[in-house]
């Protein structure tokens, strides 16, 4: 069953059902909401009630100060690096009070952690590793921001190459931060039993196609959307959409799914936009642009992504019809 | 009153065993010597069906307090152990338990915090939680550790305390040691502790709660003012719930244990299994016709500063024993009763006697050394002493 935006539109006429509201204090232009919402949206369209976990970063500050919150679903923050245990000790006392006779409900819950690529790739990765590896029965959603841009835009393992940051600046001597952002999407399906995936907020169909897969996996699921910080991505409020499309037809961000070992690539471009138009229409990637040396950079860049299209390409021709179990 | 019977247990399984009977709904746990018996026993309960617990097996301790208080937020009756830098791992988390008033109750069996490494026992690794808002118990042998399991739970869970709950056992001495222990009837433990709850729970999807939010200059204070009265609250429930508890057991606690106390003008006081060679050494000293005693302290956190006076003031001298030191500043235990005894009327004789770090065996001799610069008038407010100690 595909997602339909039209029932959606009809059913979530009251904003106030979706479980997260308006009134929070996000910037203007900001994906995490946008993120947050769709995937909401598509659980309780499926019938699911809903319990959220958040790892510290600019969803949950933004959304929860006190006396205030912006959900009407139950929530729980707990630190910065332990969404994914957190909900897996949701998830469990949820399977033991059902167990017990303690909790009489007809109607299922699921269990969505948010957490930024802060609180994923880096600090929450051996909990996320933790939780995927003991099989908990959550989705995970990472709204990926490539840095830490709740304290101001810091360096992260998913920063990418060249990218302005406060902590691998563009200097006169030095370009940025030189390596490649980490794979996060075959770190997670490298576990067994796993739905991995990537999504982003320009693609809504594919994303809540995938939130809906994801929710109905028996099993642990994980997508990683690319979410844009308009502040910090120096993009104009309105640009969070386009920016990511664009990261769609560049290849910086492909779109695919990984369902126990099996790769599927969910939106194959008709033709490619090279990576320098994605870099040139944001401003983090300003001074890098403007050294002599940036050449070298961007071609490295655009080697490195069409290189991972074909390795993407021939993973879904090996693994068709190939599950790992 | 029922009959039961002794068996020859550790405290490991003593502990474990009350975990059985107490059959919380979650176990989210990490093994770290010498806390491991505690997580086997239990585990091997769980997979031969004699507990219906859902058992988290983590992959860090600090997963483990994350998951337990997701648990515990989801209205969950949750549990874990852990020891030393398991406890220093999950300290982030160790706090936001408490200030979450989450009831869990967590036995740690004591180990000496690293660097260097050491699996042996002393209390640095519980010292270091001081103040984190969490109750802190120490226990003297396996029958304490087992009883003030079940105690702390039913205080944690209380009303008017919500708040968790740690049972110190000294590591390798009590938890590796058998000794005769007592466990109730399973059904007798049920009754005891009962069902949790909770006031608020992530499940009742109909009534949403935010456990967690940004608690900024604006309230947070007035929150931390509220963890400071449920603290004060424990003196309150704490010795209904040891009434209750007395009733089926026939056993007896309080926040301290008085030993010999009555005429004892010199007064040794000290936590954990210490406190059982401590009372040989009070009785030997009895007969040489010394009048010495102990003042035992079951309970650290909140700390029992009425009772501490009430059975300090008054005495010729006191001497603290602490099995952790705090660099560069007085020993925990020797602030808190050279605190407490500020407001005495008479200025006791009061000394400090740091002992047994990373396991260093404490001996008879060595109490009966500090009992006797008591006795001998020689002991400093400000010097530090250590027993036990190549120098």
């Amino acid at each position: 069953m595909a997602v339909n935006l039209k029932q959606l539109a009809v059913e979530f006429e009251d904003p106030n059902k979706i479980g997260i509201t308006s009134g929070h204090r996000l910037c203007p232009g900001c994906a995490a909401p946008m993120t947050a919402k769709m995937a909401l949206m598509v659980a309780k369209h499926l019938g699911y009630d809903v319990v959220v976990g958040l790892a510290t970063g600019c969803l949950e500050v933004s959304t929860t100060i006190f006396p205030y919150s912006a959900w009407s679903v139950p929530y729980i923050h707990n630190a910065f690096e332990n969404v994914a245990a957190t909900i897996s000790g949701v998830e469990t006392a949820y399977r033991a009070l059902k167990k017990r006779g303690k909790l009489k409900r007809e109607k299922p819950i699921k269990f969505i952690a948010f957490g930024g690529d802060g609180g994923t790739y880096d600090i929450g990765l051996q909990a996320l590793s933790g939780a995927v590896e003991r099989g908990h029965d959550f989705l995970y959603i990472l709204y990926d921001n490539e840095g830490y841009m709740n304290t101001g835009n810091q360096r992260s393992g998913s920063t990418p190459p060249g990218s302005y940051t406060t902590t691998a600046p563009v200097g006169k001597k030095l370009p940025g931060k030189p390596q490649l952002k980490k794979n996060i999407v075959e770190i997670v399906a490298a576990h067994e039993n796993v739905y991995a995936a990537t999504a982003t907020v320009g693609e809504p169909i594919d994303y809540m196609n995938k939130v809906e897969k994801a929710l109905n996996f028996e099993g642990p699921s994980f997508i990683a959307v690319l979410s844009p910080c308009v502040r910090f991505w120096r993009i104009p409020n309105d640009a969070a959409v386009s920016i990511t499309k664009l990261a769609v037809q560049s290849k910086y961000w492909p779109l695919y799914e990984v369902e126990k070992g099996v790769y599927r690539i969910t939106k194959k471009p008709r033709s490619f936009k090279p990576i320098r138009d994605f870099l040139e229409q944001q401003g983090r990637f300003r001074a890098l642009l403007s050294r002599p040396d940036a050449d070298k950079v961007i071609s490295m860049l655009q080697d490195y992504v069409d290189k991972r299209w074909e390795r993407l390409l021939a993973l879904e021709e090996a693994t068709k019809d190939k599950p790992a179990r | 009153m029922v009959e039961t019977k002794k068996l020859a247990l550790t405290g490991a399984e003593a502990v474990a065993n009350a975990m059985r009977q107490i059959a919380p709904d979650v176990v989210a746990a990490y093994p770290i010597t010498p806390q491991t018996p505690i997580v086997e026993y239990f585990s091997k309960f769980v997979a031969d069906g004699l507990v219906d617990t859902e058992l988290i097996p983590v992959e860090s301790e600090h997963s483990a307090m994350s998951a337990v208080v997701g648990a515990a937020a989801a209205g969950a009756r949750a549990m874990t152990a852990t020891s030393a830098n398991g406890l220093a791992l999950m300290h982030e988390i160790v706090y936001i338990a408490a200030s979450l008033r989450l009831p869990i109750v967590m036995p740690v069996v004591n180990r000496a915090l690293s660097g260097p490494i050491n699996i042996h026992c002393d209390h640095s690794d519980t010292m270091a939680e001081r103040d984190s808002g969490w109750v802190q118990f120490f226990v003297e042998n396996a029958q304490e550790a087992y009883d003030l399991t079940l105690i702390g739970l039913k205080l944690a869970e209380h009303p008017d305390v919500q708040l968790p709950v740690m049972v110190n056992q000294d590591g390798f001495i009590i938890s590796h040691g058998v000794e005769p222990v007592e466990l109730l009837p399973d059904d007798m433990v049920r009754s005891f502790v009962g069902e949790r709850e909770p006031v608020y729970s992530l499940l009742d999807v109909e009534n949403p709660v935010t456990f967690g939010p940004l608690d900024l200059y604006d309230y947070y204070f007035e929150h931390k003012r509220q963890q400071i009265a449920a603290m004060e609250k424990v003196f309150e429930v704490f010795p209904k719930v040891v009434e209750e508890f007395e009733k089926i057991s026939g056993r007896r606690y309080a926040c301290v244990e008085a030993y010999r106390l009555d005429d004892a003008e010199h007064v040794m006081v000290a936590l954990g299994s210490t406190c059982g060679t401590i009372k040989d050494v009070v009785d030997e000293l009895r007969e040489e016709g010394k009048k010495v005693g102990l003042l035992k302290l079951w309970m650290f956190r909140p700390f029992p500063k009425e009772q501490v006076q009430r059975y300090l003031y008054g005495r010729k001298s006191v001497v603290v024993l602490d099995r952790s030191a705090s660099f560069g500043a007085e020993a925990p235990l020797y602030a808190e009763i050279k605190s407490a005894l500020y407001e005495s009327p008479t200025k006791p004789l009061i000394g400090s006697y740091i002992y047994g770090l990373g396991g260093r065996e404490i001996l008879p001799r060595h109490i009966r050394q500090a009992f006797e610069a008591a006795i001998n008038g020689d002991l400093l407010a400000d010097g530090q002493g250590y027993l036990g100690l190549r120098e």
